[in-house]
């Protein structure tokens, strides 16, 4: 077996036992199970991640090695790492604070990121001039790493947020936590109608003008919005609905919007699915179940994983940044997109340090925070990439 | 100023909250950390006299209070986010893209995104990290830095350097960790001590008070990070002077030597080759992306050049001695460096046209035997030839980029010999009367029709040309230090915790407590260590969390 498959096939197993360990986790909540029988769950559990991550280990260094830099060049490459430095982050925090329920709630956002990741390319792409440097590898994976870290802060909040809201009445707080939970749901629509339509083989072509260029994009999606100005090429195939509006900018914008219409639509169904199923709210769904966790115990991760997380983002997210974009094109600092992203980030986490230490915000306040600052991460690591056009898009 | 003197006869400053040797409360000042209506003490900064607290009579009395809040500091770290997230929404000035119909900026935004674009602009949001407003708001969390930070750790220095073992009881009891216990025998103290040493705790001892500490230099963390983000705002500023900071952009063809501007004369640059180089569509790794990609993915944008630098020469007036410092090639992420300067390969044009050469013949001769020979160099175009054979060229007009401009008239695009097309009067011998043609690439147009003699491009030369882009930058080291100094400060204060421990005898028993800045599970696992097997009572948490539940 080549080192390429056998790459994937790694990967592939990663994910798998993530999941399987994810079952396993489930069994270490809830009221009726006994306490015993929990504790062996959750060793299954952590077990499992940690065999899961030492695959994925494997596929990392297989891929390196076949393609000769490490593999975070790429939306596909750098997401997948992202997804298993938070399994990392888990299993650190894991031997910290004995927590299994985190693996129930941790391991299910690295698998939407790592499932997300690969609806992108993922063929081995030569590196350009610009990222030809050992600073790719230390940049990228220090602020994955943090990112990694702080995804388990978002993780902790979730879960005290779940367990601590009132459901009994609804309020904006009920509704704030289902717009992260739908959130997350989102991801998994993009999931789903990106595999259904893959397994289809579905293409449509469009020309749309570009400057004085006229371009072509390739939808792999029943176009909903077209490229702005674009004509369809491809016979018989469903006709756009509307235009994609024409300040969306940048590489196959069309595409990427008519794709975000999808995720909204399949997330919405498979969200809505869900309510009629469980006939309450998600958030109250859950909440039983998690009345066996300590909220001061997930408080004070949520606050932990910042307090280490936020050095690592500012040393690899500013500062490599900075050391290489001063070698790469002799500024340090340029006011691109992701860097202005990256010191959003640093002055969000930073607020949140000085408003739990300086002020005393606690509990549902840090567990707030923590998803705020989860969202910003998500942001720049996908939209800015997606929407915002800079540097960094190299997706 | 109104000292006060606490019972343990510690004199205090004016505004204490806490004394600050044994830690009681001291009467009238409670409400200052809001001890008076709750149980527990604020610990923030062990009750010391903060300025900030204390004086709020003068103008600088109360502009010290405004920026020492750090309400007021978060505040403004919101609104440097909103602002930095709002500028990101459309490019900046300097990232208008280089197919955009206009680069102006008061036509590209309003043409590409519409109302919202015009809007974006007319705020100065195009240009908004250099904008004044953006500038006063980084310069106010600088002050708010500064006054934040002095505003504590002077007097919690003092506190914690003053503070006793010996700690009022009322301090102990209102500790978010505490216990009681009734009996207690001096081996089981000293078991403790011996174990909370044996956890690198320092342990004071004052007639059987005891308090054991460790990680007080992580109280520091917080100032120090701060020292090192001001050092960075302060290379900033030093950055906007020509003194610390230049930044060049220079073309460079291929062939050509020049004085790198920026340098005062002192140092010239040859280009001696620029190459760009692709992968291998064949390379079987890579071949799907390639081919995803178009079929061309560089690999290497690289300019091979020679560095000179002046040297005066011994005869005055004489043209300075260029002596070889450097012959190396720059290339992405590898550029080159002498005596302060940086040289980054930053852009290149290729197959630029070096010079043409031309001959004329009769017009009806089918051989075109040439009648007279001549090259114009387009880096320096000559106004007129003169040829061997008497014939004399006149450069009427030079378009070195000519396209037809929207009235259909030549024009040059741009300044660069890319599509070079000229407009020639052709002298014959002896004639004063000029024939003019008008040659290009693929043109060769007679306009009258009449001429009798025919101008033709018999050959040229090519060149690429290198962008290359010349920085010197004095502020570096000190953003460095800022840098290293704002790392060692942040994980000084986030990876350790200042932990105290106060044991109080009393009667037969004692009373415990602890406090931390941080992390309370530790410091209660600490506690649990120490104490195991001993008749002392394990701490309550007097503070848990959602007491509602």
């Amino acid at each position: 077996m080549d080192l390429v498959s056998l790459s994937s096939t790694m990967l592939y197993s990663a994910f798998v036992l993530y999941l399987i360990a994810t079952i396993f986790f489930s069994a270490t909540i809830g009221k009726k199970r006994k306490e015993s029988n929990k504790g062996i769950a959750g060793k299954i559990g952590i077990t499992l991640t940690i065999i899961g991550f030492i695959a994925q280990i494997v596929y990392f260094i297989t891929r390196w090695i076949a393609s000769g830099h490490a593999p975070v060049s790429n939306l596909f490459e750098f997401m997948t790492f992202f997804g298993m430095t938070i399994v990392f982050a888990f299993i650190i925090i894991y031997f910290i604070y004995k927590l299994s329920v985190l693996g129930l709630f941790a391991l299910p956002v690295a698998l939407i990121i790592i499932a997300y990741a690969s609806m992108f390319p993922t063929d081995i792409a030569p590196l350009v001039p610009s990222l030809q440097s050992h600073w790719l590898y230390i940049h990228v994976t220090t602020v994955s790493l943090a990112q990694g870290i702080l995804t388990i802060s978002f993780v902790a909040g979730l879960i005290y947020l779940i367990r601590q809201i009132d459901q009994s009445v609804r309020s904006k707080r009920t509704t704030w936590l289902e717009i992260i939970l739908y959130s997350l749901i989102l991801f998994v629509g993009f999931i789903v109608t990106t595999t259904a339509f893959n397994l289809m083989n579905y293409n449509a072509t469009f020309e749309y003008p570009s400057g004085n260029n006229v371009l072509t994009s390739e939808y792999t999606m029943p176009a909903i919005a077209a490229p702005s100005d674009g004509t369809l090429i491809t016979e018989d195939v469903m006709q756009p609905w509307f235009e994609t509006p024409e300040w969306m900018h940048g590489v196959d914008a069309g595409r990427k919007f008519n794709t975000l219409i999808w995720s909204f639509i399949s997330g919405s169904i498979i969200y809505v699915l869900l309510r009629l199923l469980l006939r309450k709210r998600i958030g109250a769904a859950i909440q039983p179940l998690l009345k066996g966790t300590k909220p001061d115990l997930l408080d004070e991760v949520a606050y932990r994983a910042v307090a280490i997380g936020f050095p690592i983002f500012t040393l690899g997210g500013l500062i490599f940044a900075a050391i290489w974009a001063e070698e790469a094109w002799g500024r340090f600092w340029g006011w691109d997109p992701k860097e202005v992203w990256a010191l959003i980030t640093f002055f969000f986490y930073a607020a949140f340090l000085h408003l739990r230490l300086s002020r005393g915000w606690h509990g549902e306040k840090t567990a707030w925070l923590a998803a705020g600052g989860f969202a910003i991460i998500m942001f720049n690591l996908i939209a800015v990439n997606l929407i915002l056009a800079g540097l960094h898009s190299y997706a | 100023m109104n000292k006060i003197k606490c019972e343990c006869g510690h004199v205090n400053p004016e505004g204490t909250v806490l004394c600050e040797a044994c830690g009681k409360p001291i009467e009238g000042n409670q409400h200052i950390e809001g001890n008076d209506e709750k149980k527990l003490l604020n610990m923030r900064y062990d009750g010391t006299a903060r300025r900030s607290q204390t004086y709020n009579k003068s103008i600088i009395d109360k502009t010290w209070s405004f920026f020492s809040s750090v309400k007021v500091g978060i505040w403004l770290i919101v609104l440097a986010l909103i602002a930095s997230a709002v500028g990101s929404i459309f490019p900046q000035e300097i990232y208008i893209p280089a197919d955009a119909v206009s680069r102006d900026p008061a036509i590209f935004y309003e043409e590409r995104y519409g109302i919202f674009g015009l809007i974006f602009y007319q705020l100065g949001f195009h240009n908004l990290y250099g904008s004044w407003w953006y500038m006063i708001l980084i310069a106010l969390i600088g002050v708010s830095l500064v006054i934040c930070s002095l505003d504590r750790f002077v007097p919690l220095y003092k506190a914690l350097k003053k503070q006793k073992a010996k700690r009022h009881e009322t301090f102990l009891n209102r500790q978010r960790l505490f216990s009681e216990t009734e009996v207690v025998s001096g081996d089981e103290i000293q078991k403790v001590k011996a174990r909370l040493k044996k956890q690198n705790y320092k342990v004071r001892d004052e007639d059987g008070h005891i308090l054991a500490e460790k990680g007080r230099f992580s109280r520091w963390g917080p100032y120090v990070n701060h020292i090192g983000l001001i050092i960075i705002l302060l290379a900033a500023l030093l950055r906007t002077t020509p003194l610390f900071y230049t930044s060049e952009y220079v073309w460079v063809r291929e062939g050509q030597q020049m004085v790198i501007p920026g340098t005062k004369g002192e140092y010239h640059i040859e280009n001696k080759d620029f190459t760009i180089e692709n992968y291998d569509e064949n390379d079987e790794r890579f071949s799907d992306a390639i081919t995803q990609e178009g079929g061309m993915v560089p690999s290497n944008y690289q300019t091979d050049v020679v560095i000179y630098k002046a040297e005066e020469s011994s005869v005055p007036g004489a043209e300075p001695e260029l002596k070889t410092i450097i012959e190396d090639d720059i290339r992405m992420n590898h550029p080159i460096e002498f005596d302060g300067y940086t040289v980054y390969q930053k852009g290149y044009q290729l197959n630029e046209f070096t010079n043409m050469s031309f001959k004329i013949h009769e017009t009806d001769d089918s051989n075109e035997e040439a009648l007279g020979t001549f090259t114009i160099d387009l880096t320096a175009p000559e106004s007129e030839y003169e040829l061997d054979n008497g014939f004399r060229v006149e450069l009427g007009q030079y378009y070195p980029d000519y396209y037809l401009d929207d009235n259909g008239e030549p024009a040059s695009e741009t300044n660069f010999p890319r599509n070079p097309a000229f407009v020639l009067m052709v002298y014959p011998p002896g004639s004063d009367q000029a024939e003019i043609s008008f040659l290009g690439i693929g043109k060769n147009i007679d306009a009258t029709g009449e001429n009798e003699y025919k101008v033709g491009i018999t050959d040229f030369e090519m060149h690429d040309v290198s962008g290359l882009s010349v920085r010197k930058d004095y502020t570096l080291p000190f953003f460095g230090l800022g840098a290293a100094i704002f790392m060692i400060g942040v994980i000084q204060g986030m990876y350790w915790q200042h932990r105290r421990i106060w044991i109080r005898p009393k009667k037969d028993g004692l009373l415990l407590a602890a406090h931390t800045n941080k992390n309370w599970f530790g410091v209660k696992k600490d506690i649990e260590k120490a104490i195991s097997d001993t008749n002392i009572e394990m701490v309550d948490d007097q503070q848990e969390l959602d007491e509602q539940n």
